[in-house]
């Protein structure tokens, strides 16, 4: 995006680093971000709107040119891995810096299924809207997913797949929930590749995400409704 | 038949289409088999068949083949007597065998061409959900088909990103050639994967096309 060079951040005003750190974020330059990330911290600024003007906001444009065709699978994951290295630095100091808290999520792929990168992201997207997550990585069965849910105390379940002969086992989790009585305690979204809406409809789910902006949105508004 | 250029590249882009003007069903497939279709209708001398193979690379955009795959029923229905999709699901998430429903026409059974290749229930029962596969095709076509779009040749960095948890990549070996075997093992250490060469030869392809009667 940035053409400039030899860009100096110290030197830049505020209003003009959190462009450029969105610019270097679009750009998966994960040094320059974390350079940024420091500045702003140093010149006072509250952890929260680092993460929500500096990074979320780059991540935003991020996810709005991939959506629209202009940006692919790799450049997205360069800007997120460079967001990650911002979030590594701004996670410790959120919670002691009075930042909202907008609720707590387990998330993890389905039994059979090593396909993380979407989950990931979810993650990284969740964090940056202030929710807590628990993120317990790949090939899950129902049982692990439950007890996850009841360990971290969590308000939403995100399940993920990439293969079609995965995705009915999300199915198998809401049931397993249903049998233990735990269906309504929680909040059930399911993504990845190869589902859509009629199929997230179809297992029971409260709602199927396309992306892990549609799942910050859809999470903010189903805690809303609880 | 026997006679037809097969470009890998032509078949990555733009598909193919060829078949005795005598034909009375159509093959309608994923470009990546049309080497292995053709040298089974070959082998077997059926010129009942006709084979029309869509890009190949819809591979990499699985969400785009139920709607590639129901305009060329709709464009070649007229000429034929029946249409057989050689598809499998390929990560359509059941979208493909709805359409297919939807259209009256068959297609193969299974998760992927690799599936069929190594025989659906003997693929299934194997739960190698580590591992990374590819075919004859995909092994010639490894950097149009997984390194560039994946992006690394210019971030390397993201193979852990990728593969991190894959464990093999298992080469499905429609063919004995000594020289793709080895191209097949250097992709896997590209990938930083063990390797591990399977034949399968044609698989479920040959049986499923027999079933198809002039």
């Amino acid at each position: 995006m940035s053409e400039e060079e030899d860009i100096i951040l110290s030197e830049l005003p505020d209003d003009e680093l959190v462009p450029q750190m969105q610019d270097d974020l679009y750009d998966g330059l994960d040094e320059e971000v974390v350079e940024g990330v420091n500045i702003l911290l140093e010149r006072g600024w509250m952890p929260y709107d680092v993460l929500t003007k500096a990074l979320v906001g780059g991540m935003t444009v991020v996810g709005n040119d991939f959506r629209d065709g202009i940006l692919f699978v790799p450049e997205v994951l360069m800007a997120a891995k460079a967001m990650k290295a911002g979030m590594a630095i701004l996670k410790p100091l959120l919670a002691d810096t009075g930042a909202p808290r907008m609720g707590k999520m387990v998330i993890g792929t389905v039994k059979g299924d090593i396909h993380d990168i979407g989950q990931n992201l979810v993650t990284m997207m969740m964090e940056g809207a202030g929710f807590e997550v628990m993120n317990i990585g790949i090939n899950n069965s129902a049982e692990e997913y439950i007890a996850a849910l009841e360990e971290f105390d969590a308000d939403i379940l995100g399940m993920s797949a990439l293969l079609t002969t995965t995705m009915p086992y999300m199915k198998t989790v809401i049931e397993e929930l249903a049998a233990q009585g735990k269906r309504d305690k929680y909040i059930v979204m399911v993504g990845g590749a190869p589902l859509n809406e009629e199929f997230g409809t179809a297992i029971g789910a409260d709602s199927y995400c396309r992306d892990a902006a549609v799942a910050v949105e859809v999470a903010k508004d189903l805690i809303s409704q609880r | 038949m026997a006679d037809v250029r097969i470009d890998d590249k032509i078949l990555t882009e733009k598909g193919l289409n060829t078949g005795a003007a005598e034909a009375k069903t159509l093959l309608l497939a994923c470009g990546a088999l049309a080497r292995e279709i053709l040298a089974v209708i070959e082998a077997n001398g059926w010129t009942h068949l006709a084979l029309h193979c869509l890009p190949a690379i819809l591979h990499n955009s699985p969400q785009g083949i139920p709607d590639a795959v129901e305009a060329a029923v709709l464009e070649h229905r007229p000429n034929y007597d029946e249409i057989f999709v050689v598809y499998a699901d390929c990560g359509t998430g059941g979208q493909l065998q709805q359409r297919c429903e939807d259209l009256g026409v068959k297609m193969m059974a299974g998760p992927h061409c690799y599936a069929f290749f190594d025989g659906v229930e003997t693929f299934e029962a194997r739960e190698e959900f580590t591992a990374f596969y590819l075919t004859d095709f995909l092994v010639r076509q490894f950097d149009a088909f997984v390194w560039k779009p994946l992006g690394l040749d210019r971030y390397p960095d993201l193979l852990e990103t990728y593969f991190g948890n894959y464990t093999k990549l298992v080469h499905l070996a429609q063919t004995d050639d000594p020289a793709l075997t080895e191209k097949a093992s250097v992709c896997a250490a590209r990938l930083g994967l063990e390797f591990e060469h399977r034949a399968t030869g044609y698989g479920e392809l040959t049986p499923e096309l027999a079933r198809i009667r002039p």
